[in-house]
């Protein structure tokens, strides 16, 4: 691969993961919207969303200032090579921050002092899978801090909310996260969840969960319900667009199931804002952009 | 309605929850690391009597000799409520600016001393980017970077929506009391289904 062809790409890929919202998430928007009444300040939130996408699209500039923590998926064939990819995207990373693609970003935990950069431990974040075929699929998710501090984590049975380990229980703990949440996330949010797992495990593919289109259809029935259900009932807690109050509360779920150990059960959520951006790119055998995903 | 600079006493105690306003005038950011600063008995750094806080990490960049707003929404409010409601009477602020709302103390504190919560439209960094006018400083950058500094910004037709208010009212706590109502109907919903 072509080092600085795939630096370019990349650097594209991360202008437009930050400026542009995804059409479907876009489309729900607008749809949610209009089932807002007129005059009320859900209707309004929503229209300063609506605005909001347009500009940073028309700017190609950031949608929301917190650029968030950089979440790089990757599926490549046999022999790829990872560490030159990370170097190739961490250039692309500094790059996106000097030309204000991305705020600076990243902290360090101990010292509290700025990288300036987005590069450190942890930033970005790499998840590399080796796929059966020959092209490169690279994802890129920023989520920013407000939405991931709601993200939680249940384990179950648990008694206060009466949650056995069933589905029911499960669909619980989803509308008790989003009722904790209220509207610090950013709502109108999307949950990424997993049923199963480890602690790190589950938290992990709920980001998985992120990358699934907003009306894409689960293949297993009993997650299609759940779903479903979800999102219905979590609509009708009346929190609404930024905890004003209103009808839209979440823009969608997505659930994934992993295998569990026979001791644990873990729910585990993660919480995503309306400024839901995520994108993705195939990249041809020299590193160019061949199709963009979303 | 119009909220324009000086914001005075008199000007935020007749402001309600519900109501939609346009700031015109100069805002401070600060946020996590401000706060603790502050808290923890240093001086500002410039005078933030009577001036409006604005709970935001923007992203700025220097373009010739210029500071540029590129991003500048709101972040969450409630990491700083351990802090806030001293801020408001020690500073004498009148305005919060943030998201997601701020708990008792800032709630006690704004009605004690004549001070609003003003909540932003979270993630909407670009509408809320052109409403900054002009970057006319910037404090304690070298301690914090960019997005902890102190900005302070002249704005024009910055919207926001009161959600609580100098008289006790919260839009925030009224809520969640409701959905947490409802939420009881629902669990109570999903334990009859499992029954049948």
């Amino acid at each position: 691969m072509d080092r600085r062809a795939l630096q370019s790409s990349l650097l594209d890929l991360v202008r437009k993961t930050s400026a542009e919202l995804p059409d479907d998430v876009a489309q729900a928007i607008l749809r949610y919207m209009r089932k807002e009444t007129k005059g009320t300040t859900a209707r309004y939130a929503m229209e300063v969303i609506k605005e909001n996408i347009e500009l940073a699209k028309r700017k190609s500039l950031p949608l929301c200032q917190d650029t968030g923590s950089i979440l790089f998926f990757v599926k490549g064939p046999k022999g790829m090579d990872q560490l030159a990819f990370k170097k190739a995207a961490e250039a692309a990373v500094l790059e996106a921050t000097k030309v204000g693609y991305l705020r600076q970003n990243s902290v360090d935990s101990i010292t509290g002092k700025n990288s300036g950069t987005n590069l450190g431990p942890g930033s970005p974040t790499f998840h590399f899978e080796q796929s059966t075929g020959a092209k490169i699929d690279v994802r890129l998710i920023l989520k920013g801090g407000g939405c991931e501090n709601v993200g939680i984590q249940y384990s179950l049975p648990n008694t206060s909310l009466g949650a056995d380990r069933d589905l029911s229980g499960v669909e619980k703990c989803l509308l008790d996260a989003v009722n904790q949440a209220q509207g610090k996330g950013c709502g109108p949010g999307i949950l990424g969840v997993t049923i199963g797992g480890d602690r790190g495990s589950g938290y992990v593919h709920s980001k998985e969960q992120l990358l699934r289109r907003l009306d894409d259809k689960n293949p297993l029935p009993a997650l299609a319900r759940l779903e479903k259900n979800v999102l219905e009932k979590a609509n009708s807690l009346g929190i609404g667009p930024m905890g004003f109050g209103g009808k839209t509360t979440l823009l969608g779920c997505k659930v994934g199931v992993l295998n569990r150990l026979p001791a644990s059960y873990f729910v585990t959520i993660s919480y995503m804002c309306w400024a839901y951006r995520r994108q993705g790119i195939v990249l041809d055998a020299r590193g160019r952009i061949r199709e963009w995903l979303y | 309605m119009r909220l324009d600079a000086p914001f005075t006493e008199e000007k935020i105690r007749a402001l309600k929850v519900g109501d939609i306003v346009e700031i015109h005038g100069v805002v401070f950011t600060g946020r996590d690391a401000v706060h603790k600063y502050l808290y923890d008995g240093n001086k500002p750094p410039v005078d933030l009597s009577n001036g409006i806080l604005y709970h935001c990490g923007p992203v700025v960049v220097k373009e010739g000799s210029e500071w540029v707003v590129k991003a500048a929404g709101p972040t969450t409010s409630i990491r700083e409520e351990p802090y806030q409601g001293t801020l408001i009477g020690k500073f004498n602020l009148r305005g919060v600016i943030g998201k997601g709302g701020m708990g008792p103390k800032t709630l006690a504190a704004c009605q004690e001393h004549g001070c609003v919560y003003l909540h932003a439209i979270g993630g909407a960094a670009q509408v809320l980017a052109e409403k900054v006018t002009r970057v006319r400083n910037v404090y304690l950058m070298e301690k914090f970077g960019s997005p902890e500094a102190i900005w302070e910004f002249a704005v024009a037709d910055f919207p926001a929506v009161v959600t609580m208010d100098s008289h006790g009212n919260s839009l925030h706590k009224d809520l969640q009391s409701a959905s947490t109502e409802k939420l009881k109907d629902l669990f109570a919903g999903i334990d009859a289904a499992k029954k049948k």
